[in-house]
C-alpha cells in the first residue's frame, strides 16, 4: 500500500464524502419542503372542511331556532339541547349567554374553552366567529353565533343572545398526525434512495480523478509515456486531455534532453577513442625520445622531453576519460572476486612504489571481501596518490569492518571501511562539496594538476559500483581524510 | 631476444610498437592484416604473436583461432580497455594474455617476458613425470598426455596446469593465479583465469560440466583434484 492510498483512506471529508453530503442535503431539503407544504395544505384543508361544516350547520341551526323573548333559563336549555343533538360533523356542546343568564346543553353552564377574544368577536360580527383552541392537548373548535331578529326588510338587530358551540376536533388531529407520520416515513427512505445517485455521481467523478492520480504517480516514477484514456466530453475529460498533452510535451522535452546528453556522452567517448590510437603510437616511442634526448642540443632535448612527458599525461587523461564515459554509459562492469583486502592494499602500494615511510598502513589481516580487484586498486591508488600530491606525507591507510545499525537481535549490515588520511593542511570547507566533481580545481591558480582531474570522480564511481559510499573530511588535528565504505557480502561467496 | 610478430592495422601504433620493441632489442616483424600476419608466420617463425583484435578483413579472433589450431605459439592480444566483449572473445579464442592500449614498450616487454617465462617450480625432489588419473605431466619435456594421447596446450594453459598440479588439492584464488601464472598484479582482469580454465578443461576433462582435474571452489578459486 502506498502512502497515497493510506492518505485517501484516512481522509474523512474527501470528495466522495462531500458529494454524498451535498446529495443528502439537497434531498433532505426537497423532501422536507415538500412534506411541510403538503402537510400544511392537507392540514388546513382537513380542518377547513370540518370547521366550515361546523360553522355552517351551527348557523343554520341557530337561524332555524326561534327565540321568543323573554326566555326562561329552562326553556333556553331545552333549545340548546335540541341544537346540540344536531352537531355536525362531530357532536358539539352548545352554550348560550344572554345578559347574566348562562346556559348550556351540557353539565356546566359556562365553557372553559371559550376565550374572551371570541366573545368580543361575537359581538362585533353578527354572522358569527370561530376560533381553534387547544386546551390540555385537546383541540377544540369554538363557534360563536349571535342571534338576530329582523327589524325591517333589510336590517337585523342583535337580540342579545349569543350561542356558542364547542366541538372536539380529535379526529382531525389524528388525521393530521397521520399525515405528519406519512411525510416523515416517506422522506427517510427518500433520503436513503438519494444516496444511490449520490454514490453513482461520486463514482463517475472520482474514477477519472483516481485515474489521474495514478497517472501522475506513474509519471513521477519516471514512466513519461503514461497517458489517460479520455472518455466523454465533460470537464474531467478536458482535464485528462490536458494532462495527456502536457505529459506528451514533457516526454518530448525529456527525450530531447536525454538525446542531447547521450550525444554529448557519445562525443566524449568517441573523442577519447579517436585519441587513443595515435596516442598508442606516440606512447610507444616516448622511450626512444627520452633515451636519445641526451645526445641532442639543449633546446631540442627540452622540447623532446616535454613531448614525451606530456604524451604520458595525455595517455592517462584519455584513459580516464574513457573510464568515466563507460560509467556514464553504465557500461562499467563489476568483476567481483573474493580477496584479502589487506593484501590487495599492500599490492597496490607496492606496485606504485609507495613502500617507503611516506605511506603508513594499519591493515589487520584476515578481512576478506568481494571486490573488483582492479577497481579497488584504482580507488586506493587514486586516494593515496591524491593524498601525497595535494595533502602531505605521511599518508595513513587504515582498514576495519563495522556493523552498521547493529542491534541485539540483528547483526546489521557489515561494511568494510577504508580510510586514507594525510598530514597536509586539510581541505577547505568551500572545496569539500565539489571534491568529487570532474576537473574541479581546488586552486584556481593551479590550472593543471599532476593528475587528470578525473581521479576522484573515477574513485567515486568505482566505489558506487561496489554499492558503497565515499566521503571526504578533515581530521580534528588537521589533514584530510577520505573514508570509503563498501558493504561486505561474504555470505554470498560462501553459498 | 625473442622474435615478435606484430599484427596491427593502425600504422602509427604498428610503427610505434615496432620501433619501441626493436629499441629494446627485439626482432620485430610487423603485418598490417591478419592474412599478411598468417603468411609471415611460417617464414618468420616468431617466438610470440602480438595481435590486435580489431583488424580489417580477417579479424584478430579468427587469426587467433587459426593459429591455435596447430600451434602452441604464445599469443598476446592488444586491446582497448572497456572493449570487454573483445577481451572475453579473444581469451576464449586462445590468447594467453592481453595488453591494454595505449601501452609503453616497457609494459609490452614485461608481458612478453612473463608469457615466455617457464615456471620455475621443478623442485629437486619432484619426479620428472607425474601421473594423475589419465593425465601424464612431463615437467621436463613440458608435455601433457591424456590416456597416452598428447595434448596441444597453449602456453598459459600448460603453465596453469603445471602450477595447479604442483600442489594438488591446494586452493588458489584467481588473484594468486594471476600473479603466479601470468605475473599480473591486482590490475588485471580475473576473467583471464576463468577463460584459461575453461579452455584447459575443454582439453583435459572428460566432462566439462563436472570437472575432475581442475575444480572450482566458489568464492575461493581453483584447485587440482582431488581425483
Amino acid at each position: 500500500m502506498t502512502s497515497g492510498e493510506q492518505r485517501s483512506r484516512v481522509r474523512v471529508f474527501g470528495l466522495r464524502a462531500r458529494l454524498l453530503l451535498a446529495f443528502l442535503v439537497v434531498a433532505a431539503i426537497s423532501a422536507g419542503t415538500t412534506a411541510a407544504l403538503t402537510y400544511r395544505e392537507a392540514r388546513s384543508a382537513l380542518l377547513q372542511t370540518a370547521q366550515d361544516t361546523a360553522v355552517t350547520s351551527f348557523r343554520d341551526r341557530v337561524q332555524q331556532t326561534g327565540f321568543s323573548l323573554p326566555l326562561p333559563r329552562e326553556d333556553l336549555e331545552g333549545v340548546l339541547r335540541d341544537i346540540a343533538r344536531m352537531g355536525k360533523p362531530h357532536p358539539w356542546v352548545v352554550f348560550a349567554e344572554y345578559g347574566s343568564i348562562r346556559a348550556s346543553s351540557g353539565e356546566n353552564p359556562v365553557s372553559t374553552v371559550i376565550t374572551p377574544e371570541l366573545r368580543r368577536a361575537a359581538r362585533a360580527n353578527p354572522h358569527g366567529s370561530f376560533e381553534r383552541v387547544v386546551k390540555d392537548g385537546v383541540p377544540y373548535l369554538t363557534i360563536a353565533m349571535p342571534t338576530v331578529f329582523k327589524a325591517g326588510p333589510d336590517s337585523v338587530l342583535p337580540s342579545g343572545i349569543v350561542l356558542y358551540a364547542v366541538m372536539r376536533m380529535t379526529d382531525e388531529q389524528l388525521n393530521v398526525d397521520a399525515l405528519l407520520m406519512a411525510g416523515r416515513d416517506g422522506a427517510l427512505p427518500g433520503l436513503a434512495v438519494a444516496l444511490i445517485p449520490g454514490l453513482i455521481a461520486a463514482r463517475s467523478v472520482l474514477r477519472p480523478v483516481r485515474k489521474l492520480r495514478q497517472a501522475a504517480l506513474s509519471m513521477g516514477s519516471g514512466r513519461l509515456d503514461t497517458r489517460i484514456p479520455v472518455r466523454g466530453s465533460d470537464e474531467l475529460a478536458d482535464l485528462a486531455r490536458t494532462f495527456n498533452e502536457s505529459t506528451g510535451q514533457l516526454e518530448r522535452s525529456v527525450r530531447e534532453l536525454r538525446e542531447a546528453e547521450e550525444r554529448a556522452r557519445r562525443f566524449a567517448s568517441d573523442v577519447s577513442h579517436e585519441l587513443r590510437t595515435p596516442l598508442a603510437g606516440m606512447l610507444a616511442v616516448t622511450e626512444v625520445l627520452d633515451e636519445d634526448a641526451d645526445g641532442l642540443d639543449a633546446d631540442t632535448a627540452r622540447a623532446v622531453r616535454l613531448i614525451s612527458a606530456e604524451t604520458g599525461k595525455l595517455a592517462v587523461l584519455v584513459e580516464d576519460l574513457m573510464e568515466i564515459s563507460r560509467f556514464d554509459a553504465r557500461a562499467a562492469e563489476l568483476n567481483a572476486d573474493e580477496v584479502d583486502v589487506a593484501e590487495a592494499i599492500r599490492k597496490t602500494l607496492q606496485n606504485r612504489h609507495w613502500t617507503d615511510d611516506r605511506v603508513r598502513v594499519e591493515l589487520p589481516d584476515g578481512i576478506r571481501a568481494r571486490l573488483d580487484p582492479r577497481r579497488f586498486d584504482v580507488v586506493i591508488a587514486n586516494l593515496v596518490g591524491n593524498a601525497l600530491r595535494h595533502g602531505g606525507a605521511p599518508v595513513t591507510v587504515s582498514l576495519h569492518t563495522e556493523h552498521l545499525g547493529a542491534e541485539a537481535h540483528s547483526p546489521g549490515t557489515a561494511v568494510l571501511i577504508t580510510e586514507v588520511a594525510d598530514s597536509g593542511p586539510g581541505i577547505q570547507p568551500a572545496v569539500l562539496p565539489h571534491i568529487f566533481d570532474r576537473f574541479y580545481k581546488a586552486d584556481a591558480a593551479r590550472t593543471r594538476s599532476a593528475g587528470s582531474g578525473l581521479g576522484l570522480a573515477i574513485t567515486l564511481e568505482n566505489v558506487k559500483l561496489h554499492g558503497g559510499t565515499i566521503r571526504a573530511g578533515n581530521l580534528p588535528g588537521g589533514g584530510a581524510v577520505f573514508t570509503v565504505e563498501i558493504p561486505l557480502h561474504t555470505e554470498e561467496a560462501d553459498g | 631476444m625473442p622474435r615478435v610478430l606484430l599484427i596491427e592495422d593502425d600504422p602509427s601504433v604498428r610503427e610505434g610498437v615496432e620501433l619501441g620493441l626493436r629499441r629494446r632489442g627485439h626482432e620485430v616483424r610487423a603485418a598490417a592484416t591478419g592474412e599478411a600476419g598468417l603468411a609471415a608466420l611460417a617464414e618468420f617463425r616468431p617466438d610470440l604473436l602480438l595481435l590486435d583484435l580489431m583488424l580489417p578483413g580477417m579479424n584478430g579472433v579468427q587469426v587467433c583461432r587459426q593459429v591455435r589450431e596447430h600451434s602452441q605459439l604464445p599469443i598476446i592480444m592488444l586491446t582497448a580497455r572497456g572493449d570487454d566483449f573483445d577481451v572475453v572473445i579473444g581469451l576464449e579464442a586462445g590468447a594467453d594474455d592481453y595488453i591494454v592500449k595505449p601501452a609503453r614498450p616497457e609494459v609490452i616487454e614485461a608481458r612478453i617476458r612473463a608469457v615466455l617465462r617457464r615456471l620455475d617450480d621443478s623442485g629437486p625432489g619432484r619426479p620428472a613425470i607425474e601421473v594423475y588419473g589419465e593425465l601424464t605431466i612431463d615437467r621436463a619435456g613440458l608435455t601433457v598426455t591424456k590416456a597416452g594421447r598428447p595434448l596441444t596446450l597453449a602456453p598459459s594453459e600448460l603453465k596453469l596446469l603445471l602450477h595447479l598440479a604442483a600442489a594438488p588439492e591446494q586452493v588458489f584464488s584467481r588473484q594468486q593465479l594471476l600473479e603466479h601464472v601470468w605475473e599480473h598484479s591486482f590490475t588485471a582482469d580475473a576473467r583471464l583465469v576463468d577463460a584459461c580454465v575453461a579452455r584447459l578443461r575443454g582439453k583435459i576433462e572428460d566432462e566439462v560440466g563436472s570437472p575432475r582435474y581442475v575444480q572450482t571452489l566458489r568464492g575461493f578459486g581453483y584447485r587440482f583434484g582431488p581425483l
